[in-house]
């Protein structure tokens, strides 16, 4: 679901609307009587909720704006919660960055426990947790060598990292989520809608934590 | 939405003071907030339509106005329609700076100015001329009160307006949309009083 009154544009959109509703009431009213204009007016409102929901649900299209570097440097983009410390989204990092000057920014979103603690902004223990789960992923990205930080981004993975585009000048990304039986991004798609909506390589990478225990 | 950055080496470090601001790329912070204070306001002024269509339904004879007064249909139809067309040149006005054209940014915020400040003249001249008070039964409280609370509104909306107008006569605000954030969120809530004094209007005045 989307915003229908998201700049002013719109709300002069909405300005129009509503006057040309009026006029009709005023009209109607003065040609007849009242009671006509209120019925009138009542339909109108109805009809315009209704067409408002309707116009409101699904979302635009839309390109994430991406920054460019240009000194030289790789840049990668890691998004990542749960499966951010992985053996397999260790060994893509490695993998990308292999004899490069590689700089890695690991986002980690912040996953309300339900809606109604996202709504709330109720995400302190989410956070806390993605903290301790991005600085253990850092540590084992020093440990390959190569230099990295991280940032606890928007709950939505998609949110995250259009934010981070803003500010870190990226040249691929990897996107690690849980195997697809299990994964909640894969279900939303996520993936999916990174690629459509940024121009760069996007990699998705599986971790399957479960495994990875079983056999350390 | 977060901004709380981990640097390495720097990880284990105390944080003191209240929590990370909580911000989105989904819609700016300004955008928002105009909108919350829209939300805010559409339950405000419900209050008083509420209690003016309670005052209207248990009025007692079920006539309204209730006799002898009279409401000026026409003069207000006039100004709702200067009100309205206020909305048009603040649109003119940011339309104008989207496309680098500030002498016509300049233009429709004078423009609007000048048709709010002209709305609330007539809205005091009304009052001056309609033979009933706010003292004057339930009709006359709610009347006002109503009336009143949109004047306010208009007030408020001029006295921002006059804001952006100043910016723009010093050279402020440019074609991209974080640049003229300063028009837009007027502009805004100009619409948002524009559409209740439509709303007001035709409650009040015509039905």
């Amino acid at each position: 679901m989307h915003n229908p009154l998201r700049s002013e544009a719109d709300a002069f959109r909405w300005v129009v609307v509503i006057g040309a509703g009026a006029v009709a009431v005023i009209a109607l009213t003065l040609l007849t009587r009242p009671v006509f204009g209120a019925i009138l007016a009542a339909a109108l409102i109805g009809f315009g909720i209704g067409v408002t929901y309707r116009n409101s649900r699904g979302s635009l299209p839309r390109t994430v704006e991406v920054t460019r570097g240009g000194d030289g440097k790789h840049r990668l983009l890691v998004v990542a919660n749960e499966t951010v410390g992985g053996g397999e989204l260790l060994n893509e990092i490695g993998e990308r960055c292999r004899d490069r000057d590689c700089e890695v920014l690991v986002v980690t979103p912040a996953l309300a426990g339900s809606r109604a603690a996202h709504w709330a902004s109720e995400i302190d223990e989410a956070m806390e947790l993605a903290r301790q789960r991005m600085e253990l992923s850092l540590i084992a990205i020093r440990e390959l060598g190569l230099k990295g930080r991280g940032e606890i981004g928007d709950s939505d993975p998609n949110v995250a990292i259009e934010d981070a585009l803003r500010t870190f000048p990226a040249d691929e990304i990897v996107i690690s989520t849980h195997p697809p039986e299990r994964s909640r991004w894969l279900e939303r798609g996520v993936v999916e809608q990174a690629r459509e909506q940024i121009d760069l390589p996007i990699t998705h990478v599986v971790v399957d934590l479960s495994a990875e225990h079983t056999v350390s | 939405m977060e901004s709380a950055t981990v640097a390495l080496g720097h990880a284990h470090e105390e944080h003191h003071g209240p929590p990370e601001a909580h911000q989105s790329s989904r819609i700016d912070r300004q955008t928002l907030g105009i909108l919350l204070f829209i939300v805010s306001e559409v339950m405000l002024f419900g209050a008083f339509f509420a209690a003016y269509f309670f005052l209207r339904v248990v009025v007692d004879p079920p006539t309204w106005p209730p006799e002898p007064y009279e409401l000026p249909v026409a003069v207000a139809g006039i100004n709702t329609a200067i009100l309205v067309s206020s909305s048009f040149t603040i649109h003119y006005a940011l339309e104008s700076i989207r496309h680098g054209n500030r002498a016509g940014l300049r233009l429709g915020l004078v423009l609007t100015l000048l048709l709010g400040a002209t709305f609330l003249f007539i809205q005091v001249n009304e009052y001056a001329h309609i033979g009933f008070a706010a003292r004057d039964l339930a009709f006359g409280s709610i009347f006002y009160g109503l009336t009143g609370l949109h004047g306010a509104h208009v007030f408020v909306g001029l006295a921002l307006l006059s804001f952006a107008t100043i910016r723009a006569f010093r050279g402020h605000f440019g074609p991209e949309a974080k640049d003229h954030l300063g028009v837009e969120v007027p502009g805004i809530y100009w619409h948002f009083v524009d559409v209740m004094w439509i709303i007001v209007y035709v409650s009040v005045y015509i039905l």
